[in-house]
């Protein structure tokens, strides 16, 4: 084991940047589904579009400030335009015009409606950006790479995996966690997410919470895709594996739980790029071994509280 | 409920009748049978409120089944139980996991389980040959090999004939107890344990027979389209099976026949029109018929006939 980690140690410290830089941009879409979830009560099998989608808006807009001649650092403001738009145009817009109609159905309906919302999302995307691959990296280049000592080694990594990432995913993490528990806005949504009625009752305009919180939640997946733009090419198919994985983070680290999401985000994001080093063909298959392992064991998932059956 | 069989002999007349007169039209039947016997498997769940967003994973088994057995034993007599007992098993297994959840977790851990499928079947190339897939020739009908046309109307034969056997095991598994069961599961499961019905096992044994219906549909899909690869795992297939159930109507055992007909056909001519754009289509259609028309086709129809 020793001679193992002696002789692997330059791919180990990779597979942990990695892990932690993509453990960063899978919170930022779990922590969305999860958000939305406590408060419509439905699971949105189209989350992932919509960090597909915000993925795409930054890279078109990125590529079109770099045509213009623009100085690199509006990569960055980019990222941030994609997912505001993305945020405010499609979250009404879905919102208002289709889940507006499915609040309080059957549970298989409104997974449907959403289901079917991610096929047409899925098609959307393949019509506007075609199938080849997109790439924009501006925002890549523009902080350059740290070296890190790993060993004897030295390991080149870009700044903005190293940094920005995580600390984007830090500081929302630590932004929600006040935002949800100090402020005003925050603490309506808690309400109305613990007793819609009761709220309600207290004169909390439940309807606009839930529209505000649909948005929020759609601008944290597309933020979450602006941030993945820079790093990796653009392929039809990312929105399916993004909803997949972020559901596995929710699944596993129970409904409701903003920093054991965190905390799953990171192990699974570690977990998958452990094994894109060592077992290639397995990297997809890791996520949901750590998934069924942890269901398995605790069914309302590491954080999850146990709720009580209707009779 | 007493037209149904009837309804069901015509419908099987009518699929002989076009498959005689149009004889391209036969393949796309055939698929569109086997599609029909695995949403079978999705209408019974359901009935339990449930929906899989990975069944493709079964007709993927079964498939596979038939393309890894096909070289070494290529009597389609016995890969179709060979197919279905591979799919079932592998049912068993993920449903004893599956059943202890329900609704979303119960949809998206289906999918999960279908995209890991899918992802080794694409990547073990030494294996499964990846996205290239497996050809399926050679293959023996009671130990004869017969000419081109006669297979493709055995394959349609057997087709048809496992649809209207498995169309009536359904039915008579959805009168019986346990298969009312499953509607209990769905309005609410708690006071269903009062009553002292298990529901886990209830919706292990719905799904579970979902699965040897899916693993039957997928060894015909393979055995019809003679080439197997990842696709059939993926989520869109499994969308389509989904797709299907809802356009078809849950209400009857009927339902999954007419919707893959319908499906299959006017796939046939869209989807090359509007390659990009299909999935895009089938999910509209399908809000649509959520939204505004909840019984499917089959309920609309049925609806018009009581009226």
């Amino acid at each position: 084991m020793a001679t193992w980690l002696s002789e692997n140690s330059l791919l180990l410290g990779l597979a942990l940047l990695d892990g932690l830089a993509y453990a960063a941009l899978v919170f930022m879409v779990a922590v969305g589904l999860n958000l939305v979830f406590g408060v419509l009560r439905i699971v949105n099998v189209a989350h992932g579009s919509l960090f597909a989608i915000g993925a795409y808006t930054a890279a078109s807009i990125g590529l079109f400030f770099a045509s213009r001649g623009l100085p690199a650092w509006m990569g960055y403001v980019a990222l941030v335009l994609a997912a505001v738009a993305v945020g405010a145009v499609l979250g009404p817009l879905i919102e208002r015009l289709l889940l507006r109609r499915i609040y309080g159905h059957e549970d298989v309906l409104q997974l449907l409606v959403t289901f079917a919302l991610f096929m047409i999302l899925e098609d959307v995307q393949k019509l506007v950006w075609g199938v080849q691959p997109v790439s924009q990296d501006a925002p890549l280049r523009f902080l350059g790479t740290v070296d890190i000592p790993f060993g004897d080694d030295v390991i080149p990594f870009t700044a903005y995996q190293l940094f920005v990432l995580p600390g984007i995913a830090l500081a929302t993490l630590i932004a929600l966690a006040w935002f949800l528990r100090r402020t005003l806005t925050g603490r309506v949504i808690v309400a109305v997410t613990t007793d819609k009625e009761a709220a309600t009752a207290m004169g909390i305009d439940a309807a606009r919470i839930m529209l505000l919180t649909f948005s929020f939640g759609a601008g944290l997946a597309a933020l979450g895709g602006a941030l993945a733009s820079p790093t990796t090419a653009l392929v039809p198919g990312i929105g399916a594996q993004t909803i997949v994985l972020s559901f596995a983070v929710v699944a596993t680290a129970g409904l409701g739980q903003i920093e054991g999401a965190a905390l799953t985000a990171l192990m699974i994001g570690l977990g998958r790029s452990i094994a894109v080093y060592f077992a290639p063909e397995f990297e997809v298959v890791v996520p949901y071994l750590i998934m069924v392992a942890v269901l398995l064991v605790r069914p309302q998932g590491l954080f999850g509280v146990i709720e009580t059956r209707r009779v | 409920m007493k037209r149904e069989p009837l309804l069901a002999a015509l419908g099987a007349f009518a699929l002989i009748a076009c498959a005689w007169a149009v004889p391209w039209l036969k393949f796309i039947l055939t698929i569109a049978l086997a599609k029909g016997i695995a949403v079978l498997g999705i209408l019974l769940l359901l009935r339990a409120g449930q929906v899989s967003f990975g069944h493709s994973m079964f007709l993927a088994l079964g498939a596979y089944t038939v393309a890894f057995m096909a070289p070494t034993e290529p009597e389609v007599l016995l890969l179709l139980p060979a197919a279905a007992l591979v799919a079932t098993g592998f049912g068993l297994v993920i449903g004893l996991f599956l059943v202890r959840y329900r609704d979303i977790f119960f949809g998206m851990l289906n999918l999960a389980f279908a995209m890991v499928l899918y992802s080794l079947l694409e990547k073990l190339y030494a294996i499964t040959k990846g996205t290239d897939g497996i050809r399926v020739a050679g293959l023996t009908f009671a130990g004869t090999q017969p000419e081109r046309p006669v297979q493709e109307w055995v394959m349609f034969g057997i087709a048809l004939g496992l649809a209207i056997l498995f169309g009536l095991l359904v039915s008579v598994y959805l009168a019986s107890p346990m298969g009312r069961a499953l509607a209990g599961i769905k309005t609410r499961e708690t006071r269903l344990e009062f009553m002292g019905v298990p529901a886990r096992r209830v919706l292990l044994f719905a799904y579970v027979l979902s699965a040897l219906m899916g693993g039957v549909g997928g060894a015909l899909v393979a055995m019809t389209t003679r080439h197997v690869t990842p696709q059939i795992a993926y989520w869109t297939a499994s969308g389509e099976l989904v797709f299907i159930a809802i356009l078809g109507g849950a209400g009857s055992a009927l339902g999954p026949f007419l919707g893959a007909t319908a499906f299959e056909l006017v796939r046939v001519y869209a989807a090359a029109a509007v390659a990009e754009a299909w999935q895009m289509i089938l999910g509209a259609v399908l809000l649509v018929v959520i939204l505004f028309a909840p019984g499917g086709v089959w309920g609309l129809l049925s609806r018009r006939w009581r009226a």
